[in-house]
């Protein structure tokens, strides 16, 4: 009885022993595969130290000109319409006096008071949500744009107390029955119920060579750029421009930038 | 000791079969939040935090008020707190226990929250808040348990426990300074960016904990004749009226700093909790007003000595004060940090019916985590005559 026990604590200490270093095994090589630099740039990706996007409001008439733009993002990510307030929002428009709040006076002109302004991750050089983050599954690539991993996220929706600008939505159900079927666009994932989402600033797009959605939607009334680049559109849009930025008193560094 | 659990009375059985009826029911709900998402509750995205982790939050403070307690009687050799001491660490266990289940029941993908633990984040709060309640929730059971055992053996603990329970005195007030910095580092929420946040917690759980614990040993005193001792019940008390008095002097302050500035970022949240928007009143605005009724009348009570020490009088003050301090923290702190949101506008947020089915299996199974540790240590405590009265 008590031989046969040993020698069943002998063996069952032996496999857990070589399955965890089995397992170890695995996971290192798994590590190993996606170490930060061990992937190289596709060959036609655009790349920048700093991506940065300048919206030149003045050349939207009313919130219909945003539309297509709109259009364009939510079916390249396939984002969902759900009605009411646990809605997913990518890219949408709000008035000036939510937008700007700390900009705001009650006698603004009609144009900047009535006008609609488009709405979406700021992708800050100092991003709050990736600072509250507790699983980096929220992270900032090396060009600046923040990311997130969709199958990391536990959805403890830190990041969303955390992000300023209301840039953040989460999935409260199972996002795929407000899709179509087949997905608007097969190639971008989607996402599962209880996880965080927002705008990507495209990266999957700049990856393979094209510019974001909106910015192609927009036919030349958004930039898209490096900031760290003098020569680059964006850089020459605000050198030539009066801009603003959201609630820049905070110290987060938006990379959206209005021309107004 | 666990024997202690197998001698009891029918009624005790009975309770415990409520509780698990309770919670069998209540994790039914949860089955159904875990099929259909986080929908079912009353969140939004606006209001991207509720119930759970208001709650969360509150139990975080009644876990941490066990220092009141163990501060006096280790650091001052307060001999009275002594008997009840046992009781207040229990208590601490129980509402860390609830801590992390109400985390668990808010996650959107719970079978993932070991990534907090995978992917290590020392920039998040959230990361140091799992590392200091898992780490009290074992200081407070290793401390209980074999403090427990040498009362049962009639000898003094153990030395090496001396360090343990000094460091848990330092514990409880990171527990709760940790869990004030989730809200008290995000910029852009103006409810929750203010520096007395850590000391505003801290005096709340000072108040309301121990007054839990104060009101549920009355309720034992009744069952079963275990007496905490009429003067380690005063001293209690005395803590309990300076720490509310503190509570109350520090959320005054904020009102000071909000009004007297009368920065608009400031005063909405606070003039939103109390006098709702654009002429419209919401449900939290009655709730505050009643919270801050029961806050004086509670201290109206508490402050004279000789209401303080009256027998009917002190319950009715406790329940008084962990309904103020209830509202004021399990409602108030959330709802003010969300609203208004980002945009300044107002989305209004009420718990629905299932999420508060969860949220009250989740105080069950604490209820039953205290049960039965409580049972162990009033059986040690009958068993080696320490009952008092």
């Amino acid at each position: 009885m008590n031989k046969s026990r040993r020698s069943f604590l002998k063996i069952a200490g032996l496999s857990a022993f070589a399955l965890s270093s089995g397992i170890t095994g695995l996971t290192g090589e798994a590590h190993a595969k996606i170490a930060p630099g061990s992937y190289a740039h596709g060959g036609n990706a655009l790349s920048a130290k700093r991506w940065a996007m300048v919206i030149d409001t003045r050349k939207f008439k009313d919130s219909q000109d945003y539309e297509p733009l709109i259009e364009a993002c939510h079916k390249a990510h396939n984002v969902p319409h759900i009605p009411g307030r646990q809605n997913i929002k990518w890219f949408w428009l709000d008035s000036y006096a939510h937008v700007f709040p700390d900009d705001m006076n009650a006698h603004l002109d009609e144009r900047t008071s009535a006008a609609s302004w488009p709405l979406l991750c700021n992708h800050c050089t100092n991003p709050p949500c990736v600072r509250v983050c507790p699983t980096q599954a929220t992270y900032k690539m090396e060009d600046g744009i923040v990311a997130m991993d969709y199958h990391r996220c536990i959805g403890c929706r830190f990041c969303m107390a955390g992000c300023p600008y209301g840039a953040r939505s989460f999935n409260f159900m199972d996002p795929r029955a407000h899709l179509t079927n087949p997905v608007p666009n097969p190639d971008f994932p989607t996402r599962m119920a209880g996880v965080v989402e927002k705008c990507t600033f495209c990266a999957e797009r700049l990856a393979v060579g094209q510019l974001p959605a909106c910015v192609e939607a927009a036919k030349g009334r958004i930039l898209f750029g490096d900031l760290e680049d003098p020569a680059s559109e964006v850089r020459k849009a605000l050198a030539a421009n009066y801009s603003i930025r959201r609630k820049p008193s905070l110290g987060t560094q938006p990379g959206v930038y209005y021309i107004i | 000791m666990l024997e202690k659990l197998l001698t009891a009375q029918k009624r005790y059985y009975v309770w415990l079969l409520f509780l698990l009826c309770v919670i069998a029911g209540c994790g039914l709900v949860y089955l159904q939040q875990l099929q259909e998402g986080l929908t079912v509750t009353g969140m939004s995205r606006d209001v991207s935090w509720g119930l759970y982790i208001s709650q969360f939050t509150y139990f975080v403070g009644v876990a941490a008020s066990a220092v009141m307690l163990v501060l006096p009687a280790y650091f001052h050799h307060y001999r009275q707190f002594k008997r009840m001491i046992i009781f207040g660490e229990f208590m601490a266990v129980a509402a860390v226990v609830m801590c992390a289940l109400f985390i668990v029941v808010d996650l959107g993908q719970p079978q993932r929250m070991l990534n907090v633990m995978l992917h290590p984040t020392p920039n998040s709060v959230m990361f140091y808040d799992m590392l200091v309640l898992i780490g009290y929730l074992c200081l407070n059971i290793i401390i209980g348990w074999v403090t427990l055992e040498a009362e049962r053996m009639d000898t003094d603990p153990p030395k090496w426990i001396k360090p343990l329970i000094y460091l848990s005195i330092i514990w409880a007030f990171s527990i709760h300074t940790v869990t004030a910095f989730l809200y008290a580092g995000i910029p852009g929420r103006h409810y929750w960016l203010t520096a007395i946040m850590a000391a505003r917690f801290l005096s709340s759980a000072f108040c309301s904990g121990p007054s839990i614990l104060l009101l549920l040993l009355l309720i034992v005193r009744r069952l079963t004749n275990f007496d905490p001792g009429k003067e380690a019940v005063k001293t209690l008390s005395t803590i309990i009226v300076y720490a509310m008095c503190i509570n109350v002097f520090f959320y005054l302050l904020e009102i000071f700093t909000a009004f007297y500035s009368q920065i608009p970022g400031h005063e909405e949240p606070i003039a939103f909790l109390f006098t709702g928007h654009g002429g419209h009143l919401y449900w939290v605005s009655y709730w505050m007003w009643a919270a801050v009724a029961m806050a004086f009348l509670s201290l109206a009570i508490l402050i004279p000595p000789q209401w303080r020490t009256n027998p009917t009088l002190l319950p009715i003050a406790l329940v008084m004060l962990v309904a103020a301090t209830w509202i004021d923290k399990g409602l108030g702190l959330l709802i003010g940090g969300f609203t208004p949101n980002m945009f300044e506008e107002v989305t209004p947020y009420m718990p629905t019916g299932r999420e508060i089915a969860v949220a009250l299996g989740v105080y069950a199974i604490g209820a039953l985590v205290l049960s039965l540790l409580w049972k162990i240590a009033l059986g040690v405590k009958k068993e080696v005559n320490h009952f008092g009265g």
